[in-house]
């Protein structure tokens, strides 16, 4: 169905989309604050999450304060300690990387990268951040709220979650947490279908499925996925509120706390685990596969190349989101489920691994006869494929069930995930904004602050979660206040535990010297150009710099060829934009 | 080109560190050196992917690191390269899940005549019930828990009066005999982890989960709980001896059985009401 | 979660079917020029939307059933007694079903007026059945069977709750809708409305039908029965 030929004079089909009816703001309230326009609605997701995320990054701050150095610090005690742990986590999976890769940079670049004037739903897509704002407001709240926040853990596992032994439990922590995540999926569902319709029905001319860049092929992806697995978390939290606050019993069975017999009896906290991963585990990818489109851009500009492989990419993506729906259960191989589930789950879990194997070599065979700019993108670009490509082989140890019973619930566990799903997309994530941001506010981001970010970041981060592996090999449990006295765990531990701590507070002190560079390049960055980087994505091609409301001028663009049109041989320059109709090369010649 | 050198320095650095290093495992005490081996060979297979792809990176960026003058190759894809290295992947893969699936399905296959031992957590302690004379643990009821009754057993099931009961105390195994551990919580999610043992499973309220070894050298080993279960968490710990028969049979002798408890408990000041107290602080 | 995955397998084989039309096979890279889909009439972005906000509600409710099955599997389980009336709310949701379909034809055949007398009727047919669906409760809690007395009414709440409050949100748009109806005349935009509302009702009476048959021990039946055919 899809019909090509070659470029010129050739009359142009008709638009086969409707000109999105565009919102045009009258007033500064609705130019920057109630606006409709995805890009300022990005920018605001985007602020939004950084400023949430900044509170995790302290909390982890503290959080390792109490394990490099127990005891130490009268103001953190156990109670505050799980605290600290819960919210650090779940801000970061949910209100952070979630909000960034999908309403951040979601509906920053799928309009721009698809040749869009904006959002299909204009008017769900600045509810929907308004939503999120609640969400994260709800929240917040809950460190103010009588008890202060939940302790559970950010898996908030059943029942304890909702017992007095455990911060929050009977206060408003809990009730506070479970109504923030729901109004978050309310809020993420309508952005989420704009995102999903916007690529299926907002494509301009020519931009056929296999023409988009990966960048939207992964946002693309994660957001159906997110649709369709949040409603999993969405059940879990009303069900858990309903036994909370009503007396059912759903994930309650008989308990006797304190020696005291609890009214609830017959439900299972199991059911709870099945629902909560049935979410949990397509999160990790919701969070991963954002990140691996954006990878492949950043590498594939940088290294002036066409990401190798292209197809396979495509596909690998599309494989991987649909098996990430199978293979939730890894994460209760020792939960006490049906053990015979093991073998099934192990399997799937293991498959998963090898497209995304294929992934990781895709990338390094883009930089093979490449021609590799060292620049700050393509740093973080080379430290994602590193994080990554660690966290992802210890994940071989964790999804292989009987490797995983005596890792599970160890340091180890925390070491394989923040390197997979922490540093690995942060690492995307900075690499991206010193990669758009010349876009988003016309000025380069000043490069020798940005060397000091990386090189801190990036080696103090692996100096962070590398060693944390062996604590956990040792036998060291995660979620321990404090360790305490043990014949098992030699003293040198403590001191490795001291090690990860200072590299923790260096690597969190980096973060300022970012901040501060966005701060100070909005005003003094080198002017950055219409397309700094001479890429062939749509978003480069825009007329003016920042693109205004309706992005495009008068016309839409369209699309004449894939999106890695890069050292095209016989081409005059080293890239060809998509929307460039002169073909450098003839359709009929070229490589197969 | 300083990317170059940190990225071989992290390669070598990350090997090198695995290989010095003074935190590695405890020494096992239990049957599952299986698992120990096929983390083993799982650590050769993935430490072998990380290094040769930083390296194969580190190389790159050396040898196609941008100049004046020179393009990058066109080079859309290559079936054969990608068919290749999908098939490697997949043996590599099927290399650790193979005896992975293996040890698993020894993991869950209690052999015949391994003695049932029933481990229960609540906040924040262990307690363990032994068989008595009739070799069978009696049933029990998270509703029958009272504070003479702590670990709910069933008064009218005849098979759990000569049970013995250990209630905060040390767990005692006898080495080189198969133990099927039965765990049961009766407030919320533990799991039972004993480091030298490599096994661990959560304990879930309402039901009975297990797991099974056969402990292999006498020693005194540390229990924690690996399940975050409220701020005494961290605390909740326990003693497991692994003895010599003769030691274990004598230990045996010493506990008392669930009827003695109770006779006790209604004659007056009971260790259940203290114990009771004691958690409920 | 046999369920969910179950309707997941279901939203990937359309997924599925879909991708099968793009090209996934092609090189783009050989594929410079002009390049556009042929379809001749591209579906309005509006449809899709509520197609893909359908499957979301579709794995919400496939979930929540996942967790009924696996919490009857307890012993406490009491099936509660459905009260009457559930059938004369279920007669109710079909008129509601119908009348918008037919509002959806008459808007069509550009017969506003039927439309919007019809239009209303739905509306009207909404609000009873949440009418009837309250009573419903309120039979139950005065028959003794509250949320909290057994795991079986604390489905039958939350579930009947969450379908109603999606026939709340749906009653909002429809209310608008007719509102407007009865003060402009219909154009296009209005018509795709009507169509869509009358998806969405279908869909929410399809989900109402597959609770009221769990709801009623059918859906556990029909379970075993498959369970039966397969061992
Ligand atoms: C400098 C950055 C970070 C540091 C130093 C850090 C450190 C920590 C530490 C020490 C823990 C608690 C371990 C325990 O006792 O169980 C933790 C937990 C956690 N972190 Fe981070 N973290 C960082 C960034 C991130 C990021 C980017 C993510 C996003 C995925 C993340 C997600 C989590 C999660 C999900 C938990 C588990 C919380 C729980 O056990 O309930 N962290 N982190
Ligand atoms: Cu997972
Ligand atoms: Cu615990």
């Amino acid at each position: 169905m899809v019909d090509v030929r070659s470029g010129i004079g050739e009359a142009l089909p008709p638009p086969e989309v409707e000109d999105v009816e565009l919102y045009h703001p009258h007033s500064w309230w609705t130019r920057y604050v109630f606006s409709q326009d995805a890009k300022v609605i990005a920018i605001q997701y985007g602020t939004t999450a950084t400023a949430i995320g900044m509170v995790a990054l302290a909390l982890s701050w503290l959080i390792r304060l109490q394990l490099g150095f127990p005891g130490t610090f009268e103001l953190i005690d156990a109670d505050a300690y799980y605290q600290f742990i819960t919210m650090h986590g779940m801000i970061m999976v949910i209100y952070l990387l979630t909000a960034l890769f999908l309403g951040g940079f979601g509906n920053y670049l799928i309009p721009l990268m698809v040749g869009a004037r904006d959002m299909v739903f204009p008017y769900a897509n600045m509810l929907s951040y308004w939503i999120y704002l609640l969400a994260v407001l709800v929240l917040v709240a809950s460190f103010f709220a009588p008890g202060g926040p939940t302790g559970a853990g950010w898996t908030l596992y059943p029942p304890q979650a909702v017992l007095s032994g455990t911060p929050g439990g009977k206060d408003w922590g809990i009730i506070l947490m479970l109504s923030s995540l729901i109004i978050f999926i309310i809020g993420f569902t309508m952005g989420g279908l704009n995102y999903v319709v916007t690529v299926l029905q907002g494509r301009a001319r020519g931009m056929t499925l296999m023409r988009m860049p990966l960048t939207v092929w992964g946002i693309f992806t994660a957001t159906v996925m997110a649709l369709l697995a949040f409603p999993a978390l969405f059940v879990a939290c009303v069900m858990m509120l309903f036994d909370r606050l009503l007396g059912t019993s759903f994930f309650m069975p008989a308990i006797i706390e304190m020696g005291e017999q609890l009214q609830y009896g017959g439900g299972s906290p199991i059911l709870f685990q099945h629902l909560f991963w049935f979410f949990g585990h397509p999160e990790v990818y919701i969070v991963a596969l954002p990140a691996f489109g954006i990878v492949s851009d950043l590498i594939s500009t940088h290294a002036r190349k066409n990401i190798f492989g292209y197809r396979m990419m495509v596909w690998a993506i599309v494989i991987i989101g649909g098996l990430s729906f199978i293979v939730w259960a890894h994460h209760m191989y020792v939960s006490g489920m049906n053990p015979y589930f093991g073998f099934f789950f192990a399997t799937t879990t293991l498959i998963i691994a090898v497209p995304t194997a294929i992934k990781v070599y895709n990338w390094v065979l883009t930089l093979w006869r490449g021609n590799i700019h060292l620049t700050l993108p393509m740093l973080f670009a080379l430290a994602f494929i590193v994080t990554f490509v660690n966290g992802g082989l210890t994940g071989l140890f964790l999804g292989n069930v009987v490797v995983d019973v005596p890792l599970s619930d160890t340091m180890f566990v925390v070491a394989h995930f923040h390197m997979v799903m922490g540093v690995a997309p942060i690492m995307v994530i900075f690499g991206a904004i010193y990669h758009w941001y010349p876009k988003i506010t016309g000025r380069m981001l000043n490069e020798v602050l940005g060397h000091i970010h990386f090189w801190v970041t990036f080696i103090g981060a692996y100096a962070i979660f590398f060693p944390m592996h062996y604590v956990g090999l040792v036998g060291v449990p995660r979620r321990y206040y404090e360790l305490g006295e043990t014949t098992f765990v030699p003293e040198s531990v403590h001191d490795l535990n001291a090690f990860i701590t200072v590299a923790a507070l260096i690597v969190g002190a980096a973060q300022i010297v970012f901040l501060f560079n966005l701060a100070w390049s909005l005003r003094h960055g080198r002017e950055a150009g219409g397309n700094p980087w001479r890429a062939t994505t749509l978003e480069w091609q825009t007329p003016e710099t920042p693109p205004p409301h309706g992005n495009w001028g008068k016309e839409l663009p369209v699309v004449y060829r894939w999106a890695y049109d890069y050292s095209v041989p016989g081409a005059p320059e080293d890239f060809i934009p998509q929307n460039h109709p002169t073909p450098g090369r003839l359709s009929h010649e070229g490589a197969s | 080109m300083a990317v170059v050198v940190i990225l071989v320095l992290l390669a070598l650095g990350s090997v090198l560190f695995h290989v010095l290093s003074p935190w590695w495992w405890t020494p096992i005490a239990s049957n599952w050196n299986y698992i120990d081996n096929t983390i083993i060979i799982t650590f050769w297979i993935t430490g072998f992917a990380f290094v040769a792809v930083v390296l194969f990176m580190a190389y790159c960026v050396l040898r196609f690191r941008h100049r004046p003058g020179a393009t990058a190759d066109y080079e859309p894809e290559n079936r054969r390269l990608e068919s290749w290295l999908a098939t490697g992947t997949t043996l590599g893969v099927a290399a650790m899940l193979t005896p992975g699936l293996f040890v698993w399905h020894q993991f869950i296959t209690v052999p015949e005549g391994a003695t049932e031992v029933e481990v229960v957590g609540q906040q924040w302690l262990w307690s363990f019930r032994l068989s008595g004379a009739d070799g069978k643990l009696g049933t029990t009821e998270a509703r029958d828990v009272t504070p003479e009754n702590t670990l709910g057993l069933n008064r009218n099931d005849a098979a759990g009066l000569d049970d013995l009961i250990i209630e905060g105390g040390e767990l005692h195994l006898p080495v080189g005999k198969p133990v099927k551990i039965l765990l049961r919580s009766v407030d919320v999610l533990h799991d039972f982890y004993v480091p030298e043992f490599r096994a661990k499973m959560d304990m879930v309220p309402g039901m009975v989960t297990y797991f099974w070894l056969t402990p292999t050298r006498t020693g005194t080993f540390e229990i924690l709980c690996a399940e975050l279960c409220g701020t005494g968490h961290p605390q909740m710990r326990g003693t497991v001896v692994v003895d010599t028969e003769e030691d274990y049979r004598t230990w045996l002798s010493e506990q008392q059985t669930f009827s003695q408890l109770s006779a006790s408990a209604s004659s007056g000041a009971s260790k259940a009401t203290a114990v009771a107290a004691a958690t409920a602080q | 979660m046999t369920i969910a995955t179950v309707f997941l397998a279901a939203v990937a084989a359309v997924i599925v079917w879909w991708l099968a039309h793009q090209q996934l096979l092609s090189k783009p890279w050989l594929e410079v020029g002009h390049a556009y889909d042929r379809r001749r009439e591209p579906m309005p972005p509006a449809k899709i939307g509520l197609a893909v906000f359908l499957a979301v509600v579709g794995s919400l409710f496939s979930l929540a059933i996942s967790a009924y099955f696996m919490r009857m599997a307890s012993s406490d389980w009491g099936q509660l007694p459905l009260p009457g009336l559930l059938w004369i709310n279920t007669g109710i949701l079909a008129l509601g079903s119908v009348a918008l379909h037919a509002a959806k034809l008459e808007s069509q055949r550009r017969h506003d007026e039927a439309t919007r007398t019809i239009l209303l009727a739905a509306l009207a047919t909404g609000l009873a059945f949440l009418t009837g669906q309250v009573l419903a409760w309120r039979a139950l809690t005065a028959a003794g069977y509250f949320l909290a007395g057994n795991p079986a009414n604390s489905f039958f709440y939350m579930l009947t709750g969450m379908h109603g409050l999606h026939i709340v949100g749906g009653l909002f748009a429809l209310g608008r809708l007719t509102a407007r109806a009865w003060s402009v005349p219909l154009d296009r935009r209005m018509r795709l409305s009507i169509e869509l509302c009358a998806i969405y009702w279908h869909f929410m009476l399809l989900v109402w039908l597959v609770l009221f048959g769990l709801f009623s021990g059918w859906a556990g039946n029909v379970v075993d029965f498959c369970r039966q055919l397969l061992t």
